[in-house]
Formats: structure tokens, C-alpha cells, sequence
């Protein structure tokens, strides 16, 4: 179908003033390694003074320990600094990749559960979900690149010389090693791929067939990916996330994640539908559709915040230091994003979307909706980046400029792949069911 | 005591029974009542009601539960005897919150569900012993029943209720 030329055109003038953004993250990179070396020569004389007057010579011993300490300690940031840029494209490079993979596990249930309302919106999602394969492997790309061509800016556990000073991290190297987390990355993303092309294909199927074979396909391979995706989105997140915190674990983290990505995904679908349909492409969505979208943002950012409370609770209630020092940088150092994020992801949204007649009007959910992209975008941050960059975060160019590349990449690739086809699922059985769809 | 005529008009299909109500609404006559063995999804909305209020009610327990659930736990836990929570002797509410969340969850649900029902049972004069309101018992299993007020245009409204396919119309005296 004709669709969105202007979508198109959207996604290229978006992706276009992101790529200046990378020249100009780029040259931040190079900037900030420029800025960290000046920081240690500028810093360091002055301590080796300040050091030596207020101890004379008497405690030269102990003034030299100092020092040495002092170095590590400026060593430990200046790695802290190198860690930001990394880790801002990583956040961001998985933010995005999220979003798809949680819109791609909300398609196959809908198909897997024979969904009658959501149909209309098939198409929508399955231009969405063609971003999960570039988004997920440059996030395995970025995550192996910090091992082999940074300085382990991510993951600590693939530095050999921290595993071998490290006994919690060596009794891991059989689940936390480059071999296998590569080998891992790639059948997990092999797995979501084969099921999003086989889906899309046998969708486009069903529009000119006759019979209803390709959708029963499709509703058996739905079903099968959801058994396969729980277990690797798990697995997932123990390696993409949990693992930048080598030492800590959290058996409730890949539900934790789930919720996120879940929510993230389907207030994307909502904007995108809104977008869509605002252009006039989807004028079989009506306000009925855009309800029940609003409702399971509702729903699941409430869903969110029960895992990240369950989490939370227990970690705080038992008080086991290996556990709760998780909890204890976020709350010193991250104290505004941590509580803020909370705010964002739960207070906003049940108080804006808990009236029915709300969750039908398009700007009100657009806005709603901007704002848990927002909180869960801080959700992410917050569990990378304490464990990378630790109190030297900040929320600045480089993690704007990533942001923007990747939303950039994101609108391209979605909405190229929304013109590849007609925007309605013609042949779909549930379809006219779904046009006729009455809150 | 005035005694009134209604029609009762029986239906046997909640499909048929919504376009039959449409009908009678665009002829302007009053629908008085509708005794349905399920809830008719619109049914509601194509008869003319009010929309309901029970949300808010809703809403309401709920922030009442809330504040039950904090000021119970605040009087059990931190005043009456105050208790060490989780190793940490706080003694201060704010500080013990997440241990608490799970109760001021628990009674904003509780509080809103009963009282949502107490409250529906009230509106819609239920009590128990009460004796049915019911005019027809096959309206508990496959019949719908629509009753009409009749002002001495019985023969229009029989004929346009024949027309919109019920299977039975009845002429009753209802007394008030």
C-alpha cells in the first residue's frame, strides 16, 4: 500500500540528525578520553603535594600509601568516565531493542490467546517488532565490543585479570564468559528472529489466501515462541543486564525486566498508532482500540511496579549485605532518577489512566504515554549504570545523543517496514471482529 | 393504589433483544425494565441509563482502605508497641513503608471490593429474604424479558413489538 511516504520521510529526517549525532558522540568519546588523562595529570601533583605538607616527612610511609591509594581512586573514576559513553549507547541501544522484543512477545500472545480486538493493530506491531533484530544484535554487538576493543567498560567479568582477583566472579566463569555469552546472545536472537519472519511471512499469507492454514501456523509457532521467549528473555536479562553487577543476583530479575519491556512496548504501539492514524492511514482504529491499548499500559505499569516492589522489599526486609548493596548505591547516588523513576512508571500512570474516559482521548494517552517511556528509559539507566559509571553519572550528551541515534534507527526501521505492507490484515479470521470491536 | 397495564415482551435472543430495544427507544415509547439471564453487553447504553457511578465509589473505598490500612499499622506497629522491623529500629513509619505496602495494598482492595458491593446491593435494594422481582422465571435461564409502560396504546406497541421479533407479548396489570 501507498502508506506513509510522510512516515517514511519522518523516519528519515529523524534518523538523518542522528547520524550528525553520531559525528557528535563520536568526538564526545575522543573528547572525554582527552579530558580524563588531563584530569589525572591535573589532579594527581597536587594531591602528591597536599599529601606530603600535611603529613611532613615523618610519615613518608604512610603518605606514600596514600598516594597510592589516591592513584587507584583516580584510576577507578577515570575508568568510571571512559565506562559513561558506553554505557549511555548501551542503555540506549537497549531501551530500543526492548521496546520491539516486548512488542514482538505482545503479538504472539495475541495471535497464541486469538485475540478478537487487537487484529487492526497487527500490522503496526509486526513494523515495530522489525527492529528487533538490528536493535538486538548491535546490543550484542556494543556489549561485546566493551570486552574486546574497550577496556571492559561494561562487563567487568569478561576482564580476565578482575576474574582472577575476584573468587565469586571465578565460580562463574562457567555461565559469565565471552565464548558463551556470544554463543548465548546469538540463539537467543536467532530464536526471536525465526519467529518474527515466519510470523510476518505467514501474516501476509493469510491477506490473499484462501483457507485459514497460515494463520493456524502462525497460532502454533505463537505459542511455541512464548515457551522459548520467557525462558531466553530470562537468560536475557541475567547476561544483557544483571551480569554488569557480577556479584549481585535477583531471582525475580527477568520478570522485572519483562514488565519493563512489556509496558515500553505496548505505549509504543499506542504511539505509533495514534501517529498513524492522525495521518489518516488506520481509519479502521477507533477510539475502542486506543481504550484497550490504554488499558494494558495501565495494567502493566502497575504490573511493573509490583515486580520492582517484590524485588525490592525482600532485598531491603533481609538486609544481606551481598544483596542490598544494590539497592544502597541507587539509593545514595541515584536517589532522584531511582524515586523519580517510581513516580513516572506508577504514580503518574495510575492516576492518569485509571479514568475510562481518559484512556479513549489520543492526546491524553500520548502524553501519558511519553512519560512511561520516559520513567522506564530511567528504569534501565538505573540498572546499568550504577554498576558502570557509579556516582559519575549524569543524564548529558552522551546519553541524549545515543538516545537519539537509536530513536532515530528505530522510527526509520519501523516505519520503512510499515510501508512493506497493507496496513490492515485483510485475510486475518478475527479481523472483521475486530473492526466491530465494542468497549 | 393504582394498578397500571405493562406489556411484557419476551425475547429469546440477546442479539434480537438489543435491536428490539433500539426499535422501541427511536419510537419513543419507556422501557421500564429489562430482566436479562446474563448482562447484555450495551444494554445499558441503548436503553438510555445514566452511566454508573460505581467507579467512583470504587475509588473512593479504596482511598479509604488506604488510609485505614496506614493508620492501623502506624497505631499496631510504631505507637502501641513499637515493633523492630526487618533488624532496623527506625521506630518511624516512613522508614518501615515497604514492609507495610503489602497490608495498605491489601485493605485498599478489600475496602473497595466489599464496599462496592454492599454498595450495589444497597442501590439496586437487594437484602436477603427479599422476595424476587422477577415477573417471569425463565428469565433466570434462556428468556429476556423487556417490560413496557402502557398508556392506552397497547395495539401500536403489540404490533411494533411483534415486528421487532418477540416470541411472546403479554398484557399485565401491575400493581404499585
Amino acid at each position: 500500500m501507498i502508506l506513509g511516504a510522510l512516515g517514511v520521510g519522518y523516519g528519515f529526517m529523524t534518523s538523518h540528525k542522528s547520524f550528525e549525532e553520531v559525528e557528535h558522540l563520536l568526538a564526545e568519546e575522543s573528547h572525554h578520553g582527552g579530558e580524563h588523562s588531563e584530569n589525572t595529570t591535573h589532579v594527581a601533583p597536587s594531591h602528591d603535594a597536599h599529601a606530603v605538607d600535611s603529613h611532613d616527612d615523618s610519615h613518608s610511609n604512610t603518605a606514600h600509601a596514600e598516594i597510592d591509594q589516591h592513584k587507584k581512586h583516580i584510576e577507578h573514576v577515570q575508568h568510571q568516565i571512559a565506562n559513561r559513553p558506553w554505557s549511555a549507547l548501551y542503555v540506549a541501544a537497549f531501551f530500543f531493542m526492548m521496546i520491539a522484543l516486548g512488542v514482538l512477545a505482545f503479538y504472539a500472545i495475541q495471535i497464541a490467546s486469538q485475540a478478537g480486538w487487537s487484529p487492526v493493530l497487527f500490522r503496526v506491531m509486526e513494523g515495530i517488532t522489525a527492529y528487533m533484530l538490528p536493535g538486538a544484535l548491535i546490543v550484542l554487538a556494543i556489549a561485546v565490543a566493551s570486552g574486546t576493543i574497550g577496556h571492559y567498560n561494561i562487563f567487568i567479568w569478561m576482564d580476565p585479570e578482575v576474574v582472577a582477583h575476584d573468587k565469586l566472579i571465578e565460580g562463574k566463569t562457567g555461565w559469565l564468559n565471552l565464548g558463551g555469552f556470544v554463543i548465548r546472545g546469538l540463539i537467543f536472537i536467532g530464536g526471536w528472529y525465526a519467529y518474527r519472519h515466519f510470523s510476518r511471512k505467514f501474516s501476509i499469507a493469510q491477506d490473499t489466501a484462501e483457507d485459514k492454514s497460515n494463520f493456524k501456523k502462525s497460532f502454533r509457532i505463537s505459542a511455541a515462541f512464548l515457551v522459548f521467549f520467557i525462558y531466553t528473555e530470562s537468560m536475557m536479562s541475567w547476561d544483557w543486564i544483571m551480569s554488569v553487577d557480577p556479584h549481585w543476583f535477583s531471582t525475580l530479575f527477568g520478570w522485572y525486566v519483562f514488565a519493563s519491556m512489556f509496558v515500553s512496548g505496548i505505549t509504543v504501539i499506542a504511539l505509533i498508532t495514534i501517529y498513524l492514524k492522525s495521518k489518516n492511514y488506520l481509519v479502521f482504529v477507533n477510539e475502542n482500540h486506543l481504550h484497550d491499548v490504554a488499558k494494558f499500559m495501565f495494567a502493566f505499569s502497575i504490573f511493573w511496579t509490583y515486580l520492582w516492589f517484590s524485588q525490592f522489599m525482600l532485598i531491603w526486609y533481609s538486609n544481606i549485605p551481598e544483596e542490598v548493596t544494590y539497592f544502597v548505591t541507587r539509593f545514595q547516588d541515584y536517589k532522584l532518577p531511582f524515586l523519580g523513576m517510581v513516580v513516572m512508571n506508577f504514580v503518574f500512570p495510575i492516576l492518569m489512566l485509571m479514568n475510562a474516559d481518559y484512556k479513549r482521548i489520543p492526546w491524553f494517552v500520548v502524553m501519558a504515554g511519553l512519560v512511561i517511556l520516559f520513567g522506564h528509559y530511567i528504569d534501565i539507566f538505573n540498572m546499568i549504570m550504577p554498576a558502570t559509571v557509579g556516582d559519575r553519572w549524569f543524564i548529558g550528551i552522551p546519553e541524549i545523543s545515543s538516545v537519539l541515534l537509536f530513536a532515530g534507527l528505530f522510527i526509520f526501521v519501523v516505519f520503512t517496514a510499515l510501508t512493506k505492507a497493507p496496513l490492515l490484515v485483510k485475510g486475518y479470521p478475527f479481523r472483521k471482529e475486530s473492526e466491530e470491536f465494542h468497549y | 393504589m393504582e394498578a397500571s397495564k405493562v406489556i411484557h415482551a419476551i425475547y429469546t435472543d440477546d442479539d434480537i433483544l438489543m435491536s428490539a430495544v433500539k426499535k422501541v427507544k427511536a419510537e419513543r415509547f419507556h422501557i421500564e425494565e429489562i430482566y436479562t439471564p446474563f448482562p447484555v453487553h450495551g444494554l445499558d447504553k441503548a436503553m438510555g441509563l445514566a452511566p454508573t457511578r460505581i467507579a467512583i465509589t470504587a475509588f473512593i473505598y479504596g482511598l479509604i482502605g488506604l488510609t485505614v490500612a496506614v493508620l492501623m499499622m502506624n497505631f499496631i506497629m510504631i505507637e502501641d508497641w513499637p515493633q523492630n522491623i526487618g533488624g532496623k529500629p527506625s521506630f518511624s513509619y516512613i522508614e518501615n513503608m515497604p514492609a507495610f505496602v503489602p497490608i495498605m495494598f491489601e485493605l485498599t482492595v478489600f475496602f473497595a471490593a466489599h464496599l462496592m458491593v454492599i454498595t450495589f446491593y444497597l442501590r439496586s435494594r437487594m437484602w436477603p429474604f427479599k422476595n424476587a422481582e422477577n415477573p417471569d422465571p425463565r428469565t433466570t435461564d434462556d428468556h429476556f424479558l423487556m417490560e413496557i409502560a402502557v398508556n392506552g396504546n397497547e395495539k401500536e406497541l403489540e404490533s411494533l413489538l411483534a415486528d421487532t421479533g418477540a416470541v411472546e407479548i403479554n398484557l399485565v396489570d401491575k400493581a404499585h
